[in-house]
């Protein structure tokens, strides 16, 4: 027993990625390869997200829960950028709704330099309330009449057509720029100030982009977003995916005959292009995940890295060696909420769609806190670890929960009770196992799966 | 000039429409406020799995009401739920205390960050959250029984000769009223109790209250039956008039945080002010004015839109911006609570 407890302490980091191989692997031979990858993206995704919030949590304890406010303004800025436009729609109302919008925008900065300036607050309000008004004045008629242009299939502004990653970048700068706007009010007060603040602009930007339709066509989604890797119909009928496939089964389709080895070809075809198009997305999600570890590995041990550390362990002694704190947080903060962004605007690329009913605010948000937690705060590659063993687990729960069903239904017989409401009410049970999850290793285990290393000053 | 009778129909208009309901919602946020401001000041976390503890209360009290319809112990035209609240604040009181005991305790004792008990509030949260689902289900039910209305719009027509009706629904007289009783019994439990004084105290300066001897446990555990019972009322005040959907309840979070900065974190009067402030401007931002100035304003300058500030989707935003309003002109909130 000591004896295995001493090899996990030392090796904590390949162990866990061992199980979480043989996890995967397990799934691809029992359930399918297609699952398996699919769940290997998602954890990729999640993980690009905790590490976001790992950054805001374990480098300087901001306690972030506006995770999917940040994630759907990632994934609002793909539609925004990367869609086909709507020159119709444009036309009808595009330069109207820009004009309202510039007006409050106008209106919004005058009064912060009148507050700045020390004008009577009245004025302050005035230029608000006028501002809000004049814009509400354009504004209904534009949405109109850009939501009634062709409401079925667009009914929305559409896009600027440009490249997909470019989308990807504009997403973490929109992230970075809600993020800008609740840090500045929130930071320097109290800490839990931050977490309501955040939670309450995750939800106004969903009801937004729920509720206004010429942005993104509301709850009627956007499908069909461009993707940065080949279409699985393209792939299937060019020559030189064909050969591949031929030259991997080249032993098995040698024992058929022609008009079999058509047909096997074909449905052989089908179900390589699948996996092709999901390894590509694992390929192009690994680099930019790798690339954000080492980015932040790297910035996390150079002098900014030792200021950030300073001030985490010790605000007071900090701000006496002249650091200035508030300016620090605001910036993690930032980077944080921009790395939320980019992993929100990866995941509409990856399906292609942009639906805002699954955002659901906290319940995502929750679980990459969980994957946060149990991979090990403070640590960068214990919220990967976290988000695919998670990520993993929320996946496969259901199937356990029937699973669970089931086995009751053996052992119990047929028609009991509790087996029939285990199988209806099975994912709820999600929830609490997550809760418990997070619960437990709060308390007894609070470095989590891969605490994070003492480092000297 | 308008008649008076039209400037008192437009007055009906509005209590009806717009009065009324934000009274009853804002009693209802106060008591889910008072309760978040109690553990607060005495516990020293922001409790986020406040509006779920609400939906357990209620769950309770719906699991309660059904079976007492079943057993046919009711009393005609008054909400059983009513009847049974007692008994379902006992399961709920019973189950914060544990979650104190087997949760929150260590971290009291260990003097850990407050962020941090944020942090296990909001697994507990989704414990609560996923155990109501469970139990309910996630459909909207309705548990109201008994006479829904006090008077309709059409006897208050009737009585008062006036073309607008003024409608009372049962759920909303209740409302008001035992959120008052509640109210009172609380502040009068802290201001004149000893162990409401205690309370006090330990919120004041908990060095100096455990210092004169005062048992922080038994003040803790006292701060749960409060926070059970205010919890479990406006749990079911709140499912009363609107029905029971456990997402419903989980919506009513950012409200309450929102009553409980606007009026100032842990000042259980600035709790009270702070919710109706959200209530009262969530209806009246939201609601469309055309009506009320039909009455009001003479015939060649009737208004042809809606005159809707704010798009009732919206509601919930209010009370963000209003938050956000605070924290950037006044992060103390109404009633200077405490800050930093």
């Amino acid at each position: 027993m000591n004896n295995l407890s001493h090899i996990w302490q030392s090796h904590r980091q390949t162990i866990s990625i061992l199980v979480m191989v043989f996890l995967l692997a397990f799934v691809g031979v029992n359930q399918s390869w297609v699952l398996a990858l699919s769940i290997f993206n998602l954890c990729l995704i999640s993980a690009i997200m905790a590490l976001g919030v790992n950054i805001q949590w374990g480098y300087a304890g901001l306690f972030n829960i506006g995770i999917m406010g940040f994630a759907a303004l990632g994934g609002l800025s793909v539609v925004l950028i990367s869609a086909p436009s709507v020159p119709m729609a444009v036309s009808a109302g595009g330069m109207k709704i820009l004009f309202a919008l510039c007006l409050l925008l106008l209106s919004i900065v005058l009064s912060v330099y009148l507050s700045k300036h020390k004008y009577n607050k009245g004025w302050v309000v005035l230029s608000l309330v006028a501002g809000y008004f004049s814009m509400r004045y354009f504004y209904v008629d534009a949405a109109q009449a850009i939501e009634a242009v062709n409401p079925s299939k667009t009914g929305y502004l559409g896009g600027l057509g440009l490249p997909v990653p470019l989308a990807w970048l504009a997403g973490g700068l929109l992230a970075a720029g809600a993020a800008w706007l609740i840090g500045k009010i929130t930071l320097g007060l109290r800490s839990d100030y931050l977490a309501i603040a955040s939670f309450g602009i995750a939800e106004i930007v969903l009801y937004i982009i729920k509720n206004e339709d010429w942005i993104a066509r509301g709850v009627k989604n956007v499908t069909g977003l461009p993707r940065p890797v080949p279409l699985e119909i393209d792939l299937q009928q060019s020559p030189w995916f064909e050969e591949m496939v031929v030259w991997f089964n080249q032993s098995s389709l040698s024992l058929l005959t022609e008009v079999e080895k058509t047909k096997a070809l074909g449905i052989l075809l089908r179900e390589y292009s699948v996996v092709f198009v999901k390894l590509c997305y694992s390929g192009l999600f690994l680099a930019i995940l790798v690339a954000l570890i080492v980015m932040a590995n790297l910035a996390f041990d150079s002098p900014w890295g030792r200021k950030v550390r300073a001030i985490r362990d010790n605000e007071t002694a900090a701000s006496a060696m002249g650091k200035n704190v508030k300016r620090q947080h605001l910036q993690i903060f930032i980077i944080g909420s921009a790395i939320v962004g980019i992993a929100g605007a990866l995941l509409v690329t990856y399906t292609g769609q942009f639906t805002p009913n699954s955002y659901q605010s906290l319940r995502f948000t929750f679980l990459i806190w969980v994957m946060v937690i149990v991979g090990g705060s403070g640590n960068n590659f214990g919220s990967v670890i976290g988000a695919f063993f998670i990520w993993f687990f929320w996946v496969e729960s259901t199937p356990m929960g029937l699973w669970l069903a089931e086995t009751v239904q053996n052992f119990a017989g047929a028609d009991n009770g509790v087996s029939a409401f285990l199988q209806e009410r099975a994912h709820f049970l999600r929830y609490i196992f997550m809760g418990l999850i997070m619960l437990l290793v709060l308390r007894f285990a609070p470095g989590g799966i891969l605490p994070e290393k003492d480092k000297k000053l | 000039m308008p008649s008076f009778d039209d400037v008192l129909n437009a007055f009906i208009l509005l209590s009806n429409f717009v009065l009324l309901p934000a009274l009853t919602y804002g009693a209802q946020l106060a008591l889910g406020a008072l309760a978040v401001t109690l553990v607060y000041s005495i516990l020293r976390f922001a409790n986020f799995s406040q509006a779920n503890n609400m939906a357990f209360g209620t769950a309770m009290t719906i699991l309660l009401t059904g079976f007492f319809q079943s057993q046919g112990w009711t009393i005609s035209g008054f909400p059983t739920a009513l009847l049974v609240v007692p008994l379902a604040i006992v399961i709920t009181t019973i189950c914060l205390l544990l979650t104190e005991r087997w949760v929150y305790r260590y971290y009291r004792i260990n003097n850990a960050k407050s962020i941090t008990v944020v942090m296990v509030s909001i697994g507990v949260m989704f414990i609560m959250g996923g155990l109501v689902q469970l139990i309910m289900g996630p459909e909207q039910q309705i548990f109201a029984d008994g006479a829904r209305f006090i008077w309709t719009a059409r006897e208050f027509k009737a009585f008062s000769g006036l073309s607008e009706g003024l409608a009372l629904k049962t759920s909303q007289l209740t409302t008001i009223l035992l959120a008052l009783l509640a109210v009172g019994l609380v502040f009068y439990f802290l201001q004149k109790t000893k162990i409401g004084k205690a309370m006090r105290a330990f919120s004041d300066n908990e060095d100096l209250a455990l210092l004169s001897g005062i048992n922080p446990d038994k003040v803790v555990r006292t701060t749960w039956l409060l926070v059970a019972i205010l919890t479990t009322i406006a749990g079911v005040l709140f499912g009363l008039d609107k029905g029971f959907s456990p997402f419903q309840y989980h919506l009513l979070l950012l409200p309450i945080f929102a009553s409980v900065i606007v009026g100032g974190i842990g000042s259980p009067l600035g709790a009270i002010v702070g919710a109706f402030v959200i209530s009262f401007s969530e209806m009246l931002l939201t609601y469309a004015y055309k009506k009320f100035f039909i009455y009001l304003l003479p015939t060649a300058l009737e208004p042809d839109s809606l005159l809707q500030l704010i798009g009732t989707e919206y509601k919930y935003a209010v009370s963000f911006v209003i938050l956000i309003i605070v924290l950037l002109v006044k992060p103390t909130g109404i009633f200077k609570g405490k800050v930093l």
